[in-house]
């Protein structure tokens, strides 16, 4: 009977110490739980638990209880120790018998002092995680084989679950690892791909900046069409590179301050296919990016170039590049005419919507337009491209409204209440 | 929850005597506050700690746990431990444990 309820109390703890481990909780009162388990079981005066650490060779404590201040809260074994932990596995080391080992000799007095009878090192899966320490039972008795079993059973726990965590600590640093890595690959990209669209400009004095500028509104694009962070980028470099083919055209065809010739004419237009060369080779997180220059020259209704593609056969991200493209070299200077007004480049783009370019765009492009006019976008990147007068050119947000109207009547429902 | 559970938690001194109320909350975590309550009581020069068992239907491992500590302390400090008012399955427990080895049950 007595026996019996005994087993109940101690088993109860056993149970409970099992549920504790399984549950994802605070690893330092999940330790404190755990001690708490471990003492009240069998009811020992005190103990404690530590933690190894295997480049310091050391065993820090996690938890105590009952140890007095000038308790060392660090520990440090040698090889001659480890060695016997490892092969003793999770079974109670009597402190009384194993002065042979050093860890013993060295630690002897505050082992004597707290009254700590029995080490158990939490040896898993080969590997020494930590070690439990406790001192003498409540009722005086020296520690018997049931004693042990149980102990045994419960440092188990408590050793899985200090391997848990470092295991945990483990991957959270690898993967935290990985992820600075990525970042530097993505920010290698990333600088690379603006060096080349600043060198494409460079090679252009008139339409400075154009590169840039052309990726600018290629993101704007995606953005208000939906599209996720990554793809939003990657519509970015596409609208950054589209003209890196530029870089083999001869320098005075670009920068001619006439309308060009035939012969120029066709030296120029080339660049589409050979910057899809430059970009082909290249290992995009994006695989547009070389379609994107090479053909964004071609318009929607086959009056483009090189290929005359129509509508369906050009790739939608060509699409997005080739209005960002026609829409700065509308509102920039060029060598041989001044910047249109903001007013007939939008009656421009709504009456091309559906020739020249795709409608669904023309009218993403208006919303993103017309949302920075409203005030309801963060950055105000259409006026740091523009420029602010031209932006506040009067009735440009009322213009847009409409032109969405007739191009998109379905984009906007105006809400009603019912009568 | 712990806050409610702490704030019920009554301890009154009777002259060199304290008492503490073990209530259920001792078989959790949050039981180490009685710990500390005694603690506390001990350096204010309690010369007797009486925990008291009347609102507390069971004891588990880790409320023998704390209560062990209740009584390492009080050795350390020179103090009496009583435990009152106990039931009488939990008696048998503490007497099986050892625990009436080192105080004086009312
Ligand atoms: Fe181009
Ligand atoms: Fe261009």
């Amino acid at each position: 009977m007595q026996n019996s309820q005994k087993l109940i109390h101690t088993f109860g703890a056993l149970a409970e110490l099992g549920s504790e481990v399984a549950q994802k909780q605070n690893f330092q009162e999940m330790m404190r739980t755990s001690l708490h388990l471990l003492l009240g079981s069998l009811a020992i005066m005190r103990g404690g638990i530590a933690r190894f650490s295997r480049f310091g060779h050391e065993l820090n404590m996690l938890v105590v209880r009952g140890f007095s201040e000038e308790f060392p809260l660090s520990l440090s074994l040698c090889y001659e120790d480890e060695r016997q932990f490892l092969v003793n596995g999770l079974y109670p080391i009597e402190v009384s018998q194993a002065k042979v080992l050093p860890f013993f000799q060295i630690y002897d007095q505050s082992f004597e002092k707290r009254r700590i009878e029995l080490l158990i090192p939490l040896v898993i899966r080969d590997e020494i995680v930590g070690v439990v320490m406790l001192g003498e039972k409540a009722n005086g008795e020296p520690y018997n084989n049931y004693d042990k079993d149980i102990i045994c059973a419960m440092a188990r726990h408590v050793g899985v679950a200090i391997a848990q965590r470092n295991l945990m600590a483990e991957l959270e640093r690898r993967a935290e690892e990985n992820r600075r890595l990525y970042d530097d690959l993505k920010t290698t990209y990333a600088d690379t791909v603006k060096a080349f669209a600043t060198a494409i400009d460079c090679k252009d004095k008139y339409t400075e900046g154009h590169s840039v500028r052309v990726g600018k509104y290629s993101e704007i694009i995606a953005e208000e069409l939906g599209w996720d962070e990554p793809e939003v980028e990657g519509a970015a470099v596409a609208g950054y590179l589209h003209d890196v083919g530029k870089l083999t055209v001869e320098r005075n065809i670009i920068n001619a301050p006439y309308r060009i010739n035939a012969k120029e004419s066709a030296e120029l237009s080339k660049h589409p296919s050979i910057g899809y060369e430059i970009l082909l080779p290249i290992h995009h997180p994006y695989a547009d990016v070389p379609l994107a220059a090479k053909y964004h020259h071609e318009r929607l209704d086959g009056r483009g170039y090189p290929d005359g593609l129509i509508d369906r056969e050009i790739p939608y991200i060509a699409k997005i590049v080739n209005l960002a493209d026609s829409f700065d070299a509308m509102t920039t200077d060029r060598p041989y005419k001044r910047r249109r007004p903001a007013t007939e480049v939008i009656d421009d783009l709504s009456r091309n919507a559906g020739r020249q370019f795709s409608t669904d765009l023309v009218s993403a492009f208006m919303r993103g337009m017309l949302k920075e006019l409203h005030g309801e976008s963060k950055n105000k990147r259409f006026r740091k491209l523009l420029g602010r007068d031209y932006m506040e050119t009067e009735g440009l947000a009322p213009l847009i409204a409409g032109a969405l109207n007739d191009i998109a009547p379905t984009t906007h429902l105006t809400a009603t209440h019912d009568h | 929850m712990q806050n409610v559970e702490i704030a019920t938690i009554r301890a009154e001194p009777i002259g060199e005597t304290a008492t503490v109320y073990a209530g259920d909350y001792l078989n959790k975590l949050s039981g180490e506050t009685i710990e500390r309550e005694c603690r506390q009581k001990l350096i204010a020069g309690a010369k007797k700690l009486v925990v008291d068992f009347s609102e507390t239907e069971i004891v588990n491992s880790i409320g023998v746990s704390i209560l062990l500590g209740v009584i390492d302390a009080a050795q350390d400090a020179g103090a009496e431990v009583v435990f009152s008012e106990v039931k009488s399955e939990t008696q048998e427990l503490f007497e099986m444990l050892g625990l009436t080895n080192h105080v004086q049950l009312l």
